[in-house]
């Protein structure tokens, strides 16, 4: 009987997902994050120089000694104590809400039955087509004739909505949320609200705090509307009043760095500690079930 | 493997199980409180879901909804930001006046140009990228957790940064490109150059997380329709052509819309590449999208009325954009 040879199967036709990368997609990969982080550094190492070093070839590409007189400096120019005060009021309040009610109505859509349920989830997914910004003229003349210009009710209120939450928590539940525990719950004689408090909540808590991170960074680094309502100087948010460090014909550069960094280093910070969850999240967003 | 507990476990006979309840002996009290329980149970059942759902619904109707159809409404009349409450009937003047505004066709082909180049080279890096993660590698986390920083970065923050990156004398990349032999490039003031320098603000920030999400629906492939393409012998570019991609699609079309969506609404990136020019979009409108003439319009020119014309036309042509990807998905889903 002749001997089996071993089929060796040709390197070029292994299996996708199973497949170890060589060394090329490492070195794309490195380039990449170089790429991805080396505005971030050296929106740093610009920060620590004067404004006159960065006017000169080649740019620096080590640490000065200027860094805290800068941030000193741009902290004071820009009312970034005010704005960062601001900020996180407005972010927490959006991404709190937005966690709180997206969970609700996720739980609903993923695990209750109602009739309109098909045709209320289709309209969630076609408002997260219509672009939020096509709202702002009106939502400028109700803010007018309120007079909330300059305050930050007019930034929070119509940051409270996201389709992309509700859809989110949808996903995550049809897994996480078993039916049967529902229904013991059900059973016990546990009312809607005391399910949702007792047995939704507890179940939704990974997927919760990673959309309230998302919606944290969101709300956070949103311009256009805060732009519009509040103005750069008197009681802006750190996006507003970092814009307005550009302004005049012979700025600062290395201020407006020093502004810059300020303005991104607390959802670096974010992104240090949390960053893996972060990713798991919008990874989790992405797929469809 | 999952045990079928239907017939490992000895089918429970009628009312053997369980003991049956002691005849209960119920007072009229009693009948009605479970009565009265029982209604409000079948009413929590029924109108739960609504009230779970309702908070959404209505501040988008507050928030979304209602601003999107103002605004056609407005977009109907004359408005000025001074008095934004009083509004004269003038039909469809603020179309044809925006119409006729060369800067409008301007600004509608930077949003074109700006969009083509921002999204069309993002969302092929975003998959090449998504697919070399897709491999088994080390620290991959540190990877994808450094690709989405730059998602961690505000419009206003990664615009400054990269208004220095592209200055014309001592910028950075103005710098590294003499050493190939090309000389200095007006990046703010020049046409193309300056469309390229704001798209690479989008591209920067935007990547990262486009290629998470592909990698995402590429992790939800299932394996063995890799390992039959390669028991056929498919290489490994074959089985990303024949595999992954119609794996993809559905994952494509969202990126797609999502950025189509973005890429209309450019407005930040534009406005502060030249801080001084502002809502012009630099000194030639070289690179004025439709959100900034919108922004231009309303509160430069004070002309709300014609803003909404604006935000109107930007919604139309959304939609338009809307059912041709709508048209081409299902003729591809048709075709194969």
């Amino acid at each position: 009987m002749p001997k089996a040879r071993k089929v060796r199967r040709p390197k070029s036709a292994q299996a996708g997902g199973h497949m170890h990368g060589g060394p090329i997609a490492y070195i794309i990969l490195t380039v990449f994050t170089i790429v991805s982080l080396f505005p971030l550094v050296w929106t740093a190492i610009a920060a620590s120089r004067d404004n006159n070093r960065l006017a000169q070839n080649p740019p620096p590409f080590v640490f000065g000694s200027n860094l805290f007189h800068n941030l000193d400096v741009a902290w004071n120019d820009a009312n970034l104590g005010t704005a960062f005060v601001n900020t996180t009021i407005v972010a927490g309040t959006s991404a709190a809400t937005i966690v709180f009610l997206s969970t609700i109505a996720g739980f609903a859509f993923a695990k209750l039955r109602f009739r309109g349920r098909g045709a209320l989830m289709l309209i969630v997914i076609g408002t997260m087509m219509v672009p939020p910004q096509l709202s702002v003229i009106p939502l400028y003349m109700m803010v007018a004739k309120l007079e909330w210009t300059d305050q930050l009710q007019a930034v929070i209120l119509p940051s409270l909505v996201s389709a992309f939450g509700v859809f989110f928590m949808r996903q995550y539940l049809i897994q996480a949320l078993p039916d049967e525990i529902i229904e013991a719950a059900r059973v016990d004689g546990a009312s809607s609200w005391r399910v949702v408090w007792h047995v939704v909540f507890p179940a939704a808590r990974p997927a919760m705090a990673v959309l309230g991170m998302l919606m944290f960074v969101q709300t956070w680094n949103d311009f256009l509307w805060p732009f519009l309502v509040l103005s750069q100087t008197g009681n802006p948010t750190v996006q507003v009043a970092v814009a307005g460090l550009g302004r005049g014909y012979t700025p600062d550069q290395s201020l407006i760095m020093a502004g810059a960094l300020l303005g991104t280093l607390p959802l670096l910070l974010v992104f240090a500690i949390f960053g893996k969850q972060i990713v798991g999240g919008i990874m989790q967003g992405a797929v469809k079930g | 493997m999952a045990t079928r507990h239907d017939t490992a476990a000895p089918p429970a006979k009628e009312g053997g199980a369980a003991p049956g309840r002691p005849p209960a002996v119920l007072t009229d009290a009693d009948q009605r409180r479970r009565a009265r329980l029982s209604r409000r149970w079948q009413r929590d059942k029924r109108w739960s879901p609504y009230a779970f759902v309702s908070p959404f619904f209505l501040l988008f109707l507050a928030f979304g909804l209602f601003p999107l159809l103002y605004t056609g409404w407005a977009s109907l009349h004359q408005v000025e930001l001074t008095a934004p409450t009083d509004m004269t009937w003038v039909g469809m003047r603020n179309y044809t006046r925006i119409f006729d505004d060369d800067f409008f066709w301007n600004a509608a082909k930077n949003t074109l140009t700006i969009g083509i180049i921002a999204t069309v080279p993002q969302l092929l890096m975003a998959m090449g990228i998504a697919h070399i993660l897709n491999y088994k590698l080390r620290a991959s986390t540190f990877y994808r957790v450094a690709m989405l920083a730059p998602y961690a970065t505000s419009i206003a923050a990664a615009s400054l940064v990269f208004v220095l990156l592209f200055g014309r004398d001592y910028g950075m990349i103005n710098w590294a490109l003499h050493f190939v032999g090309i000389d200095a490039i007006d990046w703010q003031n020049d046409k193309w150059p300056s469309q390229i320098a704001v798209s690479s603000i989008i591209i920067w920030r935007w990547t990262g997380y486009n290629a998470l999400i592909y990698l995402a629906a590429m992790q939800a492939i299932p394996q063995d329709l890799y390992e039959s393409a390669a028991l056929d012998g498919a290489s490994r570019w074959r089985q990303f052509l024949h595999v992954t991609l119609p794996s993809l699609r559905p994952t494509i079309l969202f990126t797609v819309v999502v950025s189509t969506i973005g890429a209309s609404q450019v407005f930040g990136e534009p406005l502060l590449f030249d801080a001084n020019k502002g809502a012009s979009g630099g000194a030639e409108h070289q690179f004025q999208t439709l959100g900034l003439y919108l922004y231009e319009q309303g509160w430069v020119n004070q002309h709300l009325g014609r803003a909404s014309a604006i935000a109107w036309t930007m919604f139309l042509i959304l939609i338009v954009v809307g059912i041709v990807n709508y048209v081409i998905s299902r003729r591809l889903r048709a075709s194969s």
